[in-house]
This record gives structure tokens, sequence and C-alpha cells, in this order.
């Protein structure tokens, strides 16, 4: 009986050893230089498989052509998961939106109007961040992109681009969306389903899925092939948003 | 107040003497040194509408204490009218009480403007109680501070009333054991309670001596430990000790320039080893700085002062950092026009160091972002990096609070609250700050209104904005809110409406001071 008292009070301390041993580990190994296999960084399964790779790579540049919405189901995953994130030159960025995709907002640093210093607000939040987002003014120039990237690789953060971007490692666009819950005069914006569409730049064939972006529990997730007919509005055709 | 009255009966039956300070109307004397008001004006300092103390000339034209403003100021049109506050009250009595530390030790202030002292000590050094009396009132004299009266006595409450019943000596000394004597012919209402004063003059009670003729055991039963307390305090046995104020440490570091610099990066350099003296000095101690106070003063006489927040501490280069970015808001925040003569920096928020160690592997990465987001602040100023919070409110924009990088959060409206009117929860992924203006029209080329009862005047159909026309598929609205309506300046009334276009992407408008606005995108 006594023995078993004994084990009874060692066991969560035992349980806490181990745990803050393998904390440790851990720790080492983020200490340790990145391996080829960690320089993937964890994002919505979905998307992922898309990717060239299945994964968003860490160093890399990612091109995203007219959602918001679509960076932040890129962002979710890696901010859950304790990655910082910083946003550089997106005034508009919907900070309500963000943290109902699940964005931690306790580590998401924004820089809204960098003006001329972009390039360096950039680097310099790119130097101790996961993932930034970033829209660059004009079309920046080749050497200072070059350079750019060299220190992405060098630092593993990710960088997506609202627009385009010489060398990126593939360009996501969002189409044919087809709003749910609104009607003519009624409801109101519940859930939308759109086609994500990955072009990559070793020129495979462009590989597109049907998403929810977001479902009616505001959560990112796959749809079936043989989607339900809208209540109401079925658009076909590419999206043309007006960039007000 | 109960250990109070229960402690010990030595110390009831035998109180210490004491030497009291007074200072009357120390509100106006605070006011005139702080805000350089001339002394010899009527002033008044009034909190919530009535005066709370008067300078003589006020006085002499029939101001007191408790009048309301408006009777006070018709009774003297050329009053000043100065705001009570409490800090500034504190904060100009602090020299006084430092000047009598220099040559007295043990002062106990007990209120801004009244302090203690045991009379023991100064009354051995000088000669006797009077002369040390004497002295403390020279003293005070030289630091500017006009009819400043002394008390001496047993006890702390009978040589506080020594000290306001010194009136042409300015000097009342009641001898070792004549408290009950001079306490006597006071009124009740002495005793600072207005309930208790009221019931005694009820019961016929007048004056302390009055009081202390009853038996202690009776009051205490009647009126309770408090009662008894001041009972006792009226028969003259004062069992408040004197409890010296552990003097604080000066960690305030001022740097001036002569002559004045109006560069800020000479400015910067010029403070860079004062900051680095004034960290030095917090660790000497084992604190941290967690919240800085910057002072500027230029050559016109102008004065800035900025609290600036850390979220862990404060290091010397971001003290130095604090003081550019003061001087940088320029023209709008500091409003400093000349040269700067004189940067002071007052440590606002402290704490023991214990808890700002790093640990043995380092903070981790979080202390490497915010290296990063500082040195980026130092570039593109404080402002320019922000994190933000989701707070409650109605309008997209009262709903997000960005806050600069370091300093805390504060939240203007609680998101607990259920904020009836605000929209369903999918929230744009795109806020347009400013709004675009758009003009919205109805299938019958009219443009739409949204009446004062919140009717619609027709099915919205078109949008047009600066880059084009939209035509609208599917539209929802309009949830209306109407906040502020009883304050005419920062009344808004608003009708939001969703609607997704024929290209599939869905807008929220808002309808608002008659105009349509694109608030934000759905994308």
């Amino acid at each position: 009986m006594a023995s078993a008292a004994v084990a009874l009070d060692d066991s969560p301390i035992r349980e806490s050893v181990s745990e803050r041993a393998r904390e440790l580990q851990e720790r080492i190994l983020q200490l340790q230089a990145a391996r080829p296999d960690t320089r993937s960084l964890p994002t919505h399964p979905a998307i992922a498989k898309l990717l060239p790779g299945g994964a968003l790579r860490r160093g890399a540049v990612y091109s995203v052509q007219n959602s918001t919405t679509l960076i932040m189901a890129l962002l979710a995953a890696p901010s859950a998961a304790g990655a910082w994130s910083g946003i550089v030159g997106v005034p508009e960025f919907g900070i309500e939106a963000a943290r109902g995709f699940g964005i931690d907002l306790d580590r998401l640093a924004l820089v809204p109007r960098p003006g001329d210093q972009w390039l360096a607000a950039t680097a310099a939040i790119a130097d101790v961040m996961g993932i930034v987002v970033t829209r660059p003014p004009q079309r920046a120039s080749d050497s200072s992109v070059s350079r750019l990237a060299a220190r992405l690789r060098q630092r593993g953060t990710t960088l997506i681009v609202i627009g385009a971007w010489p060398h990126s490692e593939a360009m996501l666009s969002l189409e044919r969306a087809d709003w749910h819950g609104i009607g003519d005069g009624h409801g109101h914006l519940a859930a939308r389903q759109a086609t994500v569409t990955v072009t990559s730049r070793t020129g495979q064939r462009p590989r597109s899925t049907r998403l929810w972006l977001p479902d009616a529990s505001l959560q990112v997730r796959e749809s079936p092939q043989q989607s339900p007919t809208p209540l109401r509005v079925t658009t076909q055709g590419s999206l043309r948003a007006l960039h007000y | 107040m109960k250990r109070r009255s229960t402690s010990p009966e030595a110390h009831r039956t035998a109180p210490e003497r004491v030497l009291v300070l007074w200072c009357p109307d120390w509100p106006v004397t605070a006011a005139t040194r702080l805000h350089g008001l001339p002394p010899a004006a009527p002033i008044a300092v009034v909190e919530s509408g009535a005066v709370l103390a008067c300078s003589a000339a006020a006085r002499a034209q029939g101001v007191k204490r408790g009048l309301r403003l408006r009777e006070a100021q018709s009774r003297c049109p050329e009053l000043l009218v100065h705001p009570y506050k409490a800090d500034e009250d504190a904060r100009a009595f602090e020299p006084v009480l430092a000047a009598i530390e220099e040559a007295v030790s043990g002062v106990q202030s007990l209120r801004p403007g009244v302090c203690v002292i045991r009379a023991r000590g100064p009354a051995r050094y000088y000669g006797s109680e009077e002369e040390a009396a004497l002295w403390l009132l020279d003293h005070v004299d030289e630091l500017g501070i006009p009819s400043s009266r002394v008390g001496v006595a047993d006890g702390v409450f009978t040589a506080l009333h020594a000290a306001r019943a010194a009136k042409p000596q300015r000097l009342r000394i009641v001898a070792a054991g004549g408290s009950a004597e001079f306490l006597a012919p006071l009124p009740v209402a002495v005793l600072d309670d207005e309930n208790l004063a009221t019931l005694l003059r009820r019961l016929g009670v007048y004056t302390l001596a009055d009081f202390a003729a009853l038996s202690p055991g009776t009051v205490l039963d009647r009126f309770g430990p408090g009662g008894a307390r001041l009972r006792a305090l009226a028969a003259g046995l004062d069992s408040q000790p004197v409890l010296p104020r552990i003097r604080p440490e000066e960690f305030d570091t001022v740097v001036d320039f002569e002559p004045a610099l109006d560069r800020v990066d000479q400015v910067a350099f010029g403070v860079r080893a004062a900051a680095d003296r004034f960290v030095e000095g917090l660790v000497g101690a084992k604190l941290v700085c967690t919240a800085l106070s910057v002072e500027v003063d230029s050559e016109r006489g102008e004065h800035s002062e900025r609290t600036w927040l850390h979220p862990r501490s404060f290091t010397a280069s971001e003290v130095v950092d604090r003081v550019r970015w003061q001087l940088q808001g320029g023209s709008t925040e500091t409003g400093l026009t000349s040269g700067v003569v004189r940067v002071r920096i007052v440590p606002a928020g402290v704490d023991s160091i214990g808890n700002h160690e790093a640990g043995l592997w380092g903070s981790g990465p979080d202390e490497r972002v915010h290296h990063a987001l500082s040195r980026l602040q130092s570039m593109l100023g404080h402002s320019a990096v922000v994190t933000a919070a989701v707070g409650g409110g109605r309008a997209l924009a009262h709903r997000v609070t960005y806050t600069p990088w370091g300093e805390r959060m504060l939240h203007p409206r609680p998101p607990e609250r259920p904020w009836p009117g605000r929209l369903p929860p999918l929230a744009p992924s795109t806020v347009f700050e400013p709004p675009h203006p758009v003009t919205v029209f109805a299938a019958s080329g009219t443009e739409v209104t949204v009446n004062e009862r919140g009717a619609l005047s027709a099915p919205l159909a078109t949008l047009t904005g600066a880059r084009g026309t939209l035509r609208v598929q599917a539209w929802a609205g309009p949830w209306t809110s109407d906040e502020h309506w009883w304050d005419a300046d920062s009344a808004s009334r608003s009708s939001r409406f969703q609607v997704v276009d024929s290209g599939g992407t869905a807008w929220l408008l808002s309808l608002r001071d008659q105009g349509w606005w694109i608030e934000g995108r759905y994308d």
C-alpha cells in the first residue's frame, strides 16, 4: 500500500521531468541549424497540398493575387503554432477577420505605412519573424529583390507578397467565388465557396481546388467537388475585383 | 481603526512630545509654486464646483472653504480659479519635506501641507522646544512658504490644534500634561467626524471637555471603538505614534544644455551619458524602469512632458530613443519651437530587477522580435510599428485598437458587452481607412437613400466608384446604428449594407453623412 502511494506521488514528478526533457530537446533542435526536412512551415492542409513540395517552404516567396482571406488562411496555422507574423505596407489588413481565421494577434506586428523605407522595414521584420506579408509600393528593383531573397533564405523566413513578384515559388489566386447566406435584401454573408489556383514557378500545370473560404462556422475547409447549389448567388467566370 | 483603539495602554497614557508644522491653505501655496500664480492675488482652488482652499486676499473678500464656485466668483470677481490636483499638492510638498529632513531626521507627512517631527531630538539639539520650533519656522520661511505655523504638544492631535491656534505668534507650545486643558474649550466639530459631532451636540455635549468628561466605558458602549478613540483624543490622550517616512531615493536625471541645442541628434547625444547613469542608478538599487516620464524644456519656456511605457524594462539606449521620439514628435506633440535647454528623465514606474532577469537560456525569440521592432521604430518613428487588438464597438474602425509597439494596450471599449447593431461575425478581410466614396443607384437610376425610420427608398442595383461601376447581385441590410445621439459633436448615424457584385466580390457599404462609403471588402 505504501509503495503504491509512493508510486502515485512520484508519477507527476517523473512526468514533469520527462516533459521538461522533451521541451529542452525541442529547444536544442530549434537552435541547431535548420536541416532540409525542417524547412517547411505548417499551413492549412487543403492549401498545402496544392503548393510545390506540399507545404510552405521557409525562405521562399509566394505571391497572392487578389485575396486577403487567402493570405489569412495561409498565416493561421503558422501563427497558431507559435510563429510571429509581420504585415508590412498593408494598412487595410482586416484585423478582426484575421483574428476570426485564427491568427494570434499577440504575435502579429504591423508596419502599416513604411513609406519609402519599405524594403528596409520588410528586411528588418523578416530577420526575426517566421512569416511576413508585404505589398511592394511599386515594382521593386531587381537588385533589391535578390538581396531580400538572399536574406529570406538565410533567415528561413517565408514571405507572402500581395501582387506580382519575380521568382516567387508559387502564385496563388482565388476564382469563382460563390457567396452563401445573402439574398436580395435579406440574410447576411455567411459562407463562401471559391476555387484556389496555385501556379508554380517550375512550370507545372496549375493545380486548383474548391474550398470553403470560410464555411458557415468561419472555418476554412475543402469542399466536396459536387457542391450543393448556393442559396441565391452563383457567379461563374473569373473574379474581377476592383482594387479600390 | 480597531487596531489603533486597542493599541497598548502605555502609549495612550504617555503620548510623546511632537512638533507639527502646518502650512495653511497648502493647495493654494502648491498652485502658486507650481504654476507661477502671483501669491498676493485672490486665488481659489476648487474641487467639484466648491472652494477647497483660498488665498488670504480671496478670504478678505469673503471667499471661504466650501463655498460654491459661482458664489465665490460673485463675491470676488477677479478670483483666479485653479482646479485641485492631489498629486500636484503632494509634489509641491516634497521639497519642503526634503529641506526639513536635511536638518532633522524622522519627519512624517500627515497630508500635503502638514508634517510631524518628534520633538525630543531637535529640542535637545537647539536647546529647547521653542528654539527648535523657531528654527523650523525660519527654515520654512527661507523656502518661500509664508505664514506657516508650528504647534508643540503631547501627541499629534493636540499639536495640530496648537498650530491652528497659534494665530498671532505662529508658534504655540502646550506644556507637557497640559493637553486636556488646552483642548477643553474647543468645539466637538474639530474631531472631524460630522455624524458624531452632530449627535454629541444633540446630546448637549458641545466642547471637547464635555466629551472627555464622559466615562470611557460608556463612550465605548455607545459609539464603538472609533468613538472611544475620539474621546481619548479629546482628553489629550493621543496614541498615534510618529512614523518617520523612509526617504525615497532620487533617480531623476537632469541634463542642462548651455547653449540651447536645436537639433534632435545633438540632444540625443547629450542625454546618452545621462541615460547610462539613470539606468545604472536604478540597477544599483536593484530596480528596473518600466515606465518613463521625459520632460523637455525649451529656451522660450515651453514644456513638454510625456510618459512612455515599456513591455519589459528600459535600457539606456531605449531611454535615449524615447527622448528622441518625443522631440521628433516635434510640431504636433511637443510643440517646441526653440532650442532645448533641459531634459529631465523621471522613472514613472519601477519594478524589482528580480522579475526582469533573463533566463539561463535567454528569453527566447520574443527578445529578438522586440529588439528588431524597436530598431525599426527608431528608424520609422514610434507609432509606425503597431500591434492590434479587437475590442467592442459597432463601426469597424471602432472595434480595432492599434497600439505602438512597446506600449501597454488600452481597450477604449470593452469587448464583452453585447453591442447591439454590430455586424454579423464574418468580418471584411480588407478594411479601407479612410473609406472610399461611392454612389449607389437603384434600378430606376435614382440614388438610394435611407429615411429616418431606417427604411430603404429602393433596392440596391449598381455601385459607381472612382474606378468603375459594379452591378449588384445580392445585398443585405441595413444594419443601422445611431451612436451618441445625445451629443451633437460625436453623434453618428450610419446604415451598413453587405453587397455582392456580379464578379462575386462582396463589399461592406455604409450610408452616413448623406453619402455612401465603401468600408471594406470580403476578398
